[in-house]
C-alpha cells in the first residue's frame, strides 16, 4: 500500500498496463513530455517514447479516429480528451464509429479504447472545463461508463477497463484529482466493472452518486445523522452497465432514494435510476424518488458552487425524503 | 451527415428558379476544365502513352477488364432487384468502374481498404465472396453484418475490407490510424481510404490529412471526385482547384488522375503504395470521374441534373475505353463479353436464390454483439421481446 492522490492512482495504472502489454498507447493534446495539463501522463514518456505516449494535433475528432483505426489493427489506445467538455468534435466517432464497430460489422471488426477524460466542475473553469457529459454517452448502446471516486479504485478500475473487450469512457472527476488520498494497493489489481460500493451503509435513505458527489453525499449524510436520519450511500463506480441489483436491494431496505449528480437534471442519468427503481421496487418505496443534481443552465462561472449539488442542498433532500 | 435515404424527388418544373442552366459550372466536363496535370494513359484510340504505363500483362488487364464488367452488370441486375422490391436499397458506382476496381487492384496482398458505400465491386475484387454480398444485399442471417446494417454495408475481414459506415469521412482518419499503428510495429503495408468529393467537406477530411502528413502515415487518400454529393455539384464542395491541390497544405503530395482510364488509376495508386511501402507516407489521389447513376437506388437525378450532361462522360465510358484496348491489342469480341455476362447472371442468380431462402437474423440476435457480452438490461429486454407476441415469427 502507498499513499495517492488520484492522479498518482492513475499514472500508476497507466505505467503498469504499458509495462505488461506493448499493445496499449496513450495518445492526446499534452499528453507527452509535459505529462498531460493534469499531470496524469507524467513520466510515461520518458519510460516509454514517442511512439507509445503520443502527443498530437489539437483536434479531438482526429485523436478519437486514429485511435479506432489503431484498435483495429490491434492496438490498445488509451486517448486522453482533455476536459470532457471538449469531446464533442469527437462524438461522432465514438457514437457512429466506435460504439457500433463490433455490432455493424457481425463481430468482425470489435474496436476497443479505453477514453481518459477530466469531467466536472468545482475548479473554477466555466462553461467549458466543468461539465458532466457521461449522459450522453450512456445512451449510445455499445459504450461502458466509468467514473472513479478515490484513488484505489481509480486504478483498479483503470486496469480493469484496459483489458475489458468493450469500449470504455473513463471519466476523471478533475475537482478530486489531487483532493482525493488513500492508500493505494501495489502493482496489479482490478476492480471489476459493473459492481458499485456501498461505502456507507444506513436504514433510513438510500443515495446513489458517484464521482466527486460522493464527498458531499457523504458529508451530507453525516450531518442527517446528527438529526436522526441514517443514509446509506451508494458509490456506482461503473455507471453504465449498472450495477442494478446493489442499487434495488438497498432502495428494497430503506424505501426512500435520492440521486445526486452534477449533470443537468433533465435526461441526466439520475432521471434513468429512477425510473428503474420505479420498475423493480415500487412497491418498497415510501417515498417518491428525489434527484439532486445541477441545475438545467449551462454550467456557470461565479455562481458554480450554487449550481453545483453540494451537501447543503443534499441535505435539506435527505430530511424531507426521511419525513415524507 | 450522410442522407443516404433520400425520398424520391420530383422533377423541377420547367421554368422553376431552381433550375439549373446547362451553362452552369456543373454541366462542364471537368477533364476539359483540368490541365495537364491529369495522369492520362489509355488514349481513345485503345492505345497506351508509355510515360505513364503501368505495365499490365495481358491477363491483368483481361482480369480487371472481367471485373469491371462484372460491377456494372451487378449493378444493373442489384437495382433491378431493388425495383422489384426485393431488396431495400443499393448504392451503385455506374461510370466509376476503373477508379474503384483499378484502385483496389493496385494494392498488395498485404494492404487494406477502408470503404466508404460505393465501392462492393473492390470488395469483391479483393476476395470478399460474392454470396456474402448478396447476403448484406438482403440482410439474411448470413449477411456479415447479421441484417443489422442497410444494404451495401458489408465487412470483409478475409478481403481485408473493414465495415461500411454512413456518416461521411469516418473512415479517412481510421484509415490513418490504421496504418499508423501498423507503421508503429514496423509492418509494411499500405491503407487506401475511399471517399467522395462530398467527403473533402467534412472535418474528417482535414483531421485525417492532417495526422497523415505529421505522422507520415502508409495511407493511399482516394478521392473519387464523380461531380455530385447527392444533388449538390463539386462546385459546392470546393472554390480550390481541385482537390489534390489539398494535400500541399497538409505536407501531402496530391495526385490528378483521369478516373476512367484504369492503365493511369492503377499506375499512380501502385505509385502511392510504393511511397508508403518506402516510408515517405500518404499521397492523396484524385481521381476525376463521374457519377452516372443517381446517388443511389433512392435517388432521381433528373430533379437536378440535365440528361444531357452526361454525354461527354459517357463517350468516357470506363469500360469501352478498356474494351477499346482489347479489341487493338486482344482481338476481343462481344462473344467474349457475353460470356462474362452469361457467368455473373449465373453466379448472381444462384446467390440470390440461397440468400432469399436463408432465413432472417433470429430475433435475439438483435441483442448480441452491442457488448462481448450482453449485460443484464440486455438480456431482460431480450427476454420480454422473446415473450412477446412476435417472437414466433422468427
Amino acid at each position: 500500500m502507498s499513499q495517492m492522490n488520484m492522479v498518482q492512482a492513475i499514472n500508476d495504472a497507466l505505467r503498469l498496463e504499458m509495462r505488461r502489454d506493448s499493445r496499449v498507447v496513450v495518445l492526446g493534446e499534452d499528453v507527452g513530455k509535459v505529462g498531460g495539463v493534469f499531470r496524469v501522463t507524467q513520466g510515461l514518456f520518458d519510460e516509454f517514447g514517442d511512439e507509445r505516449v503520443i502527443d498530437t494535433p489539437l483536434s479531438e475528432g482526429g485523436i478519437i479516429g486514429a485511435a479506432i483505426g489503431m484498435a483495429l489493427y490491434g492496438l490498445v489506445p488509451v486517448p486522453e480528451i482533455q476536459f470532457a467538455d471538449f469531446i464533442f468534435p469527437a462524438y461522432d466517432q465514438i457514437v457512429s464509429e466506435l460504439a457500433k464497430y463490433r455490432y455493424r460489422s457481425g463481430g468482425e471488426y470489435p474496436a476497443k479504447l479505453v477514453i481518459r477524460t477530466p469531467v466536472g466542475g468545482g475548479i473554477r473553469g466555466g462553461h467549458y472545463h466543468s461539465q458532466s457529459p457521461e449522459a450522453q454517452f450512456i445512451h449510445v448502446a455499445g459504450l461502458k461508463v466509468v467514473c472513479p471516486s478515490n484513488p484505489a479504485d481509480a486504478k483498479g478500475l483503470l486496469l480493469a477497463a484496459i483489458r475489458d473487450p468493450d469500449p470504455v469512457m473513463f471519466f476523471e472527476p478533475k475537482r478530486i484529482y489531487r483532493a482525493a488520498k488513500g492508500d493505494v494497493p501495489e502493482g496489479d489489481y482490478t476492480v471489476p466493472l459493473g459492481v458499485a460500493k456501498v461505502v456507507r451503509p444506513g436504514k433510513d435513505v438510500t443515495i446513489v452518486t458517484w464521482g466527486a458527489m460522493l464527498y458531499e453525499s457523504l458529508e451530507a449524510a453525516n450531518q442527517a445523522a446528527g438529526q436522526g436520519v441514517d443514509v446509506e450511500v451508494i458509490d456506482l463506480r461503473t455507471l453504465w452497465p449498472l450495477d442494478i441489483d446493489t442499487v434495488i436491494a438497498s432502495v428494497k431496505k430503506t424505501g426512500r432514494v435520492v440521486v445526486v449528480h452534477e449533470a443537468p437534471k433533465s435526461c441526466g442519468f439520475g432521471a434513468e435510476i429512477v425510473s428503474l427503481v420505479n420498475e423493480k421496487a415500487f412497491l418498497h418505496l415510501e417515498a417518491p424518488p428525489v434527484r439532486v443534481t445541477g441545475f438545467d443552465t449551462p454550467f456557470p462561472y461565479t455562481l458554480e458552487n450554487e449550481y453545483l449539488p453540494l451537501a447543503h442542498r443534499i441535505l435539506p433532500a435527505l430530511l424531507e425524503t426521511a419525513r415524507y | 451527415m450522410s442522407s443516404l435515404i433520400q425520398p424520391l424527388v420530383r422533377p423541377l418544373p420547367v421554368n422553376s428558379n431552381h433550375a439549373v442552366e446547362e451553362s452552369s459550372p456543373a454541366a462542364r466536363h471537368p477533364l476539359d476544365a483540368a490541365g495537364d496535370d491529369v495522369v492520362r494513359v489509355l488514349r481513345e484510340d485503345g492505345s497506351l502513352d508509355p510515360e505513364h504505363d503501368p505495365h499490365l500483362g495481358e491477363g491483368e488487364v483481361v482480369s480487371l477488364y472481367r471485373w469491371m464488367v462484372r460491377t456494372r452488370l451487378l449493378d444493373e441486375r442489384l437495382t433491378a432487384i431493388q425495383r422489384q422490391g426485393r431488396i431495400g436499397f443499393h448504392i451503385g458506382s455506374l461510370g466509376e468502374e476503373a477508379a474503384i476496381l483499378g484502385s483496389a487492384f493496385a494494392l498488395r496482398p498485404q494492404d487494406w481498404l477502408f470503404p466508404c458505400y460505393r465501392e462492393f465491386g473492390a470488395a469483391l475484387l479483393r476476395g470478399m465472396p460474392l454470396q456474402r454480398y448478396v447476403d448484406n444485399m438482403f440482410g439474411n442471417a448470413n449477411d456479415p453484418a447479421k441484417g443489422r446494417q442497410m444494404p451495401d454495408h458489408y465487412c470483409s475481414r478475409e478481403a481485408r475490407v473493414t465495415s461500411v459506415s454512413s456518416p461521411i469521412g469516418t473512415q479517412i482518419t481510421q484509415a490513418v490510424g490504421f496504418g499508423w499503428a501498423a507503421k508503429l510495429k514496423r509492418d509494411d503495408l499500405a491503407v487506401l481510404a475511399y471517399f467522395g468529393d462530398g467527403a473533402t467537406s467534412s472535418s474528417e477530411f482535414h483531421n485525417g490529412l492532417n495526422f497523415a502528413g505529421v505522422f507520415k502515415t502508409p495511407t493511399i487518400l482516394f478521392c473519387r471526385n464523380n461531380g455530385w454529393a447527392i444533388s449538390v455539384p463539386t462546385e459546392r464542395q470546393t472554390a480550390s482547384a481541385g482537390f489534390a491541390a489539398k494535400g500541399v497544405a497538409y505536407g501531402i503530395p496530391g495526385v490528378r488522375v483521369d478516373g476512367n482510364d484504369l492503365f493511369a488509376v492503377v499506375k499512380v495508386t501502385r505509385d502511392a503504395v510504393a511511397r508508403a511501402s518506402r516510408g515517405e507516407g500518404s499521397t492523396l489521389i484524385e481521381a476525376l470521374t463521374y457519377r452516372l447513376s443517381g446517388h443511389s437506388t433512392s435517388d432521381d437525378p433528373k430533379a437536378y441534373r440535365p440528361e444531357a450532361w452526361l454525354e461527354p462522360w459517357k463517350r468516357l465510358d470506363p469500360v469501352v475505353r478498356v474494351r477499346r484496348y482489347l479489341d487493338r491489342n486482344l482481338g476481343w469480341s462481344d462473344a467474349r463479353d457475353k460470356e462474362i455476362e452469361a457467368e455473373i447472371d449465373a453466379e448472381l442468380r444462384a446467390a440470390v436464390l440461397v440468400a432469399e431462402k436463408t432465413p432472417p437474423p433470429a430475433l435475439e440476435s438483435m441483442f448480441e454483439g452491442v457488448f462481448a457480452e450482453a449485460p443484464w438490461h440486455l438480456v431482460e429486454q431480450r427476454d420480454a421481446l422473446l415473450r412477446g407476441p412476435r417472437a414466433r415469427q422468427h
